[in-house]
């Protein structure tokens, strides 16, 4: 791996006792997690060496420990999700700690309670870590301040979705290995992408090479207006996707909402699907053994062909399961961290 | 001060050969043996226990890795926590003697951990605890079957065991001052 000292480290580096074999080790020392670029090299190899450990727990006999007894986990969601309010659900419940869903419709932010006061009404009533969806960016941030319990970003609005980023580069290493070098190529509606921009930084933490690729409306108008947080990997951006696939190891195909065409930046969605849709056919400039990942959920036969998302190269479904580890080694770091 | 050493090469090789014997007298022979190695330093003991009976029962017993990191009840007040790290069972452990290894029994507590976290693996039939130092100091109800060493120490002393495969060398050292690492 790339060994970068970034300035906003968020580790700290301990030695082990004389004698003992292992690595110095790194101790998580976040309170909140907001996104990915808050996160050191350092810190993304701890939540993956964790994050080994929990997918075999998953593997066991009895797939769940009690590591997290009497911590009290709220979910809090002001938008619609399936696979990131059920995967960190089972991930608590997977580690023994208490879980409670809240979604915005069915509490009092239906009679107009703010996102302040909702957050300080959670912590006082016990909650450890709030795990919060918004549409507004910097509302996991906003809410932070104001809470002691540790807050982890489910995904705010287009800012950052650090869980989902995490689960994919965690995905990337189980099959290419070390990301240094790897080219990534990341597709659609970038622009308004939360889960491209959290990629973008651990990517580069990684030391990937990353392009990002779509129609010119749906990308950043210069990587200046991407805050650009340091990194080994590089960055760039183009509209044409033939040549953004050459030798590509990793395609992630982005989701693309059809209110933005309503808005006038997509003149049309069969203009997309010619232009941008991952197949088949348009794979065959990446490396052969080129993966496939979408974040969900996915648009068959637009920002993706049905058979490409199904087909041999598709990593959409281990996402998912590597999800559920992924979001345990993040609440199994933040809880134990808690409690020192 | 520097280390005492009490043990080291050959004793320590003779110490496993015998601990093995012991082992296998007691089962009545090998078969249904599992070991178990607690991480870090159980592990390779537990690999050269399965060797040395592979050498006079003719059959390797399977050998696992236990890592009992998210059963410990100390998580909070351990600076820097431990890592955590992937166990590896072999197969089920439905109806066999299961036999942890570990290189020092302290305070008791990693085996109180360590069976918590066994049961999560299947039901055996007995589980037995063998190690190669017993240095006392326990806190809980627990007691080896098969014991390498029995070294009596102050609460300010440590025993550190160590293995070529972890440490480059075979050795038992008593120190004064450091803290028992693994808080055994």
């Amino acid at each position: 791996m790339v060994s970068i000292k970034p300035a906003n480290s968020a580790g700290t580096e301990v030695g082990q006792p004389q004698g003992a074999p292992e690595p110095p080790t790194t101790v998580w020392a976040l309170k909140d997690l907001l996104d990915t670029n808050t996160l050191s090299m350092k810190d993304l190899e701890l939540v993956f060496e964790t994050t080994d450990t929990m997918v075999e727990v998953r593997e066991r006999p009895v797939g769940r420990v009690a590591t997290l007894r009497g911590t009290t986990v709220v979910t809090l969601f002001y938008e619609n999700s399936t696979r990131t309010r059920a995967s960190f659900e089972i991930a608590a419940k997977a580690l023994g700690a208490d879980v409670i869903n809240l979604a915005a419709a069915t509490s009092s932010v239906g009679k107009g309670e703010s996102l302040v006061d909702t957050v300080r009404t959670i912590e006082a009533v016990g909650a450890d870590i709030l795990v919060i969806r918004h549409p507004g960016s910097g509302a996991a941030t906003l809410a932070a301040r104001h809470t002691n319990a540790s807050v982890i970003n489910g995904g705010d609005g287009a800012h950052a979705h650090p869980t989902q980023a995490l689960l994919d580069l965690y995905t990337m290493r189980q099959h290419v290995g070390d990301l240094e070098h790897r080219k990534v190529v990341i597709v659609g509606d970038v622009l308004h992408s939360r889960v491209a921009r959290s990629n973008l930084w651990a990517l580069r933490k990684a030391g990937a090479q990353v392009t990002l690729c779509g129609p010119s409306t749906l990308l950043p108008r210069s990587l200046e207006s991407l805050p650009v947080h340091e990194g080994a990997g590089t960055c760039r951006v183009t509209s044409n996707l033939g040549e953004a696939l050459e030798e590509a190891d990793i395609v992630m195909a982005l989701r693309i909402q059809r209110e933005r065409q309503e808005q006038g930046l997509l003149p049309s969605l069969r203009e997309y699907i010619r232009n941008y849709q991952i197949t088949e056919e348009r794979l065959g400039n990446a490396n052969p053994n080129a993966l496939v990942m979408h974040p969900g959920p996915m648009n068959e036969g637009v920002e993706i062909s049905p058979e490409v998302a199904h087909g041999l190269r598709s990593v959409v479904r281990e996402q998912v399961a590597n999800g559920v580890a992924v979001r345990m080694a993040i609440l199994f770091l933040m809880a134990t961290a808690r409690r020192r | 001060m520097s280390p005492v050493e009490l043990q080291q090469g050959q004793e320590v090789a003779r110490t496993i050969r015998r601990l093995a014997h012991e082992i296998v007298e007691s089962n009545d022979g090998a078969d249904n043996l599992v070991l178990v190695g607690l991480l870090t330093r159980g592990a390779p003991l537990a690999a050269r226990l399965a060797a040395a009976i592979e050498t006079f029962e003719g059959n390797l017993p399977p050998v696992g890795q236990l890592d009992v990191g998210l059963y410990r009840d100390d998580l909070a007040h351990r600076d820097p926590p431990p890592p955590i790290r992937p166990s590896d069972i072999p197969g089920t452990l439905d109806g066999s003697t299961v036999v942890l290894v570990d290189d020092v029994l302290f305070t008791g507590r990693t085996i109180r951990a360590a069976m918590d976290a066994i049961m999560d693996f299947g039901r055996p039939a007995r589980v037995r605890l063998a190690v190669m130092v017993d240095r006392g100091h326990r806190e809980l109800p627990i007691r080896p079957d098969f014991v390498g060493r029995n070294i009596p120490t102050a609460s300010s002393q440590t025993i550190d065991v160590r293995l070529t495969e972890t440490d480059g060398e075979d050795g038992i050292y008593l120190m004064e001052g450091a803290e028992q690492h693994g808080e055994h």
